[in-house]
């Protein structure tokens, strides 16, 4: 019996274990095959939902679903984490105590906002990349009564359109509650443009400059004064503000780190076959590679698909079929209701449109259809 | 001994090289070198910007097999 170890029950390990379960099906119900998936929590969290909470337009639990339920039959779940990581021996070992062999391993534990590793931000900014930061930005957000909203960005991050989508929502957000005029926005960005993508950078600026929001390029947040309501900045700027709205910079998981499988968290991964550099059994996806790619649940999608095929063809055939090719899909929130996309890969450079009503209505859609594309159904 | 880490942002077009090179920097020691690969054109004068506007050395710069090489060693 081949055994295939999936180890994190998010984005691509959910997709990638429903996908691998429906090309061994066959296998699966011989016993031939056996799908195991190790989690740290029974609950999948669609985490795009938490940026609509900020503002009060989700509440937390329309964002959850039974990560069992999620599963096709066969595949074994367990809500028991890895603490370490064997990939010489085949094998991991949890927290509760018991180890698993495998013949191929998947690892997509994810990544984590550490906004603690800028001093005085966790105190002093708020953010949306937990329920309980989302509700605190929530209850900042509509109780503001104007001033100056910072907006900061730390290094790396996921989902690289956060910052902008959270800065246009704010937007006409503060416009609906009537307030906008005693409001002025200042948006920083860390490298050299509005966005890290050269045209939505372009397009950014022109918005900006339309809405009267002011910007600048080249700060990286170093520390946050929260006596003198400043930030400053590795580049040796201060920004001022009343509400600063941060974009925490994100680590791998302690376990990764811990098990010295990657710097910070971040796994070396080979960027086309998506193997743990070095071992031929072992894969990555998602948050957790050292990818130089978007952190974006739409890349942890297209890598699932790849290594679904690929692992699949590999237990029946003894090859794999074919290579990820960097592709990454994200949509961008351009207000309250309208919206545009962005779609690339390691060779062609996206080209986004002028932003919609009606990608706005698609995104809205997809976060229910969410869970249908989970599920592997879409 | 002071340590040279690769940073392969080849293709990359988000985050891009000079998100990369921010992040990595952050990951070594002051006196460590870290070389950035790119295949964007942009990389050739932001990363140097940076370099500039925050104090880290730039030690080399050179573009190879339609490749962008920038070596930086971390000041501070
Ligand atoms: C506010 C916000 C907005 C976003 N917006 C978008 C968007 O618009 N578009 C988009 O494409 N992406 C977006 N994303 C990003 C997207 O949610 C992530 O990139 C995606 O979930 C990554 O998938 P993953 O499988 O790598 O990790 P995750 O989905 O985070 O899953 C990690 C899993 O690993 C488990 N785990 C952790 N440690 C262990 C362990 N030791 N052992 C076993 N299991 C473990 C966790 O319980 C979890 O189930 C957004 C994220 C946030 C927070």
């Amino acid at each position: 019996m081949k055994k295939i170890l999936i180890v994190g029950g998010g984005m691509g390990g959910t997709i990638l274990a429903n996908n691998l379960a429906r090309r061994l099906r066959r296998e699966l119900d011989k016993g031939d095959v056996k799908i195991t998936m190790l989690s740290a929590s029974d609950q999948h969290m669609y985490q795009p939902g938490l940026l609509y909470v900020a503002f009060g337009k989700a509440m937390p639990d329309e964002l959850y679903r039974d990560q069992a339920s999620l599963l096709e039959p066969g595949i074994e779940f367990h809500v028991d984490p890895v603490e370490s990581f064997h990939l010489d021996n085949n094998q991991v070992a949890t927290v509760s105590g018991k180890t698993y062999d495998y013949d191929y391993i998947a690892i997509a534990t994810g990544s984590q906002a550490k906004p603690d590793n800028i001093p005085g931000l966790l105190e002093h900014g708020h953010h949306v990349y937990t329920e309980e930061a989302a509700l605190k930005t929530w209850e900042a957000l509509s109780s503001f009564e104007g001033g100056n909203v910072a907006i900061v960005t730390g290094v790396p991050h996921k989902c690289p359109m956060v910052p902008l989508e959270i800065t246009f929502m704010m937007h006409d957000y503060f416009k609906d509650r009537g307030i906008l005029d005693q409001v002025s926005f200042k948006y920083t960005y860390p490298i050299g443009r509005l966005h890290s993508l050269v045209n939505v950078g372009k397009w950014a600026e022109k918005e900006f400059d339309r809405l009267g929001i002011e910007y600048e390029t080249l700060f990286n947040p170093k520390e946050v004064d929260g006596d003198s309501r400043q930030v400053h900045s590795e580049e040796g700027s201060t920004l001022d503000y009343d509400l600063l709205i941060a974009i925490p910079p994100h680590k791998g998981m302690d376990t990764i780190e811990s098990n010295e499988l990657g710097t910070s968290g971040w796994i070396p991964t080979d960027r086309a076959t998506l193997n743990v550099e070095g071992h031929d059994n072992a894969f990555v996806l998602g948050d957790t590679t050292n990818l130089p790619i978007s952190k974006a649940g739409s890349t942890a999608h297209y890598e699932a698909e790849v290594l679904g095929e690929n692992i699949a063809a590999q237990v029946k055939h003894g090859r794999r079929v074919r290579d990820y090719d960097g592709k990454v899909f994200c949509f961008i929130e351009a207000g309250k209701d309208r919206a545009t996309f962005a779609s690339f890969n390691y060779t062609t450079p996206p080209d986004p449109q002028p932003p919609t009503e009606t990608v706005h209505w698609f995104k809205l859609a997809y976060n229910q259809l969410y869970w249908n594309s989970v599920r592997g159904l879409l | 001994m002071s340590e040279t880490k690769i940073v392969d942002a080849r293709g990359s077009f988000c985050p891009g090289p000079l998100m990369e090179l921010i992040a990595a920097m952050k990951e070594v020691e002051v006196g460590d070198e870290v070389e950035v690969l790119s295949t964007d054109e942009g990389s050739a004068n932001d990363v140097p910007e940076w370099l500039e506007k925050v104090g880290h050395e730039m030690v080399d710069n050179f573009q190879e097999e339609g490749v962008y090489h920038i070596r930086a060693r971390k000041a501070k």
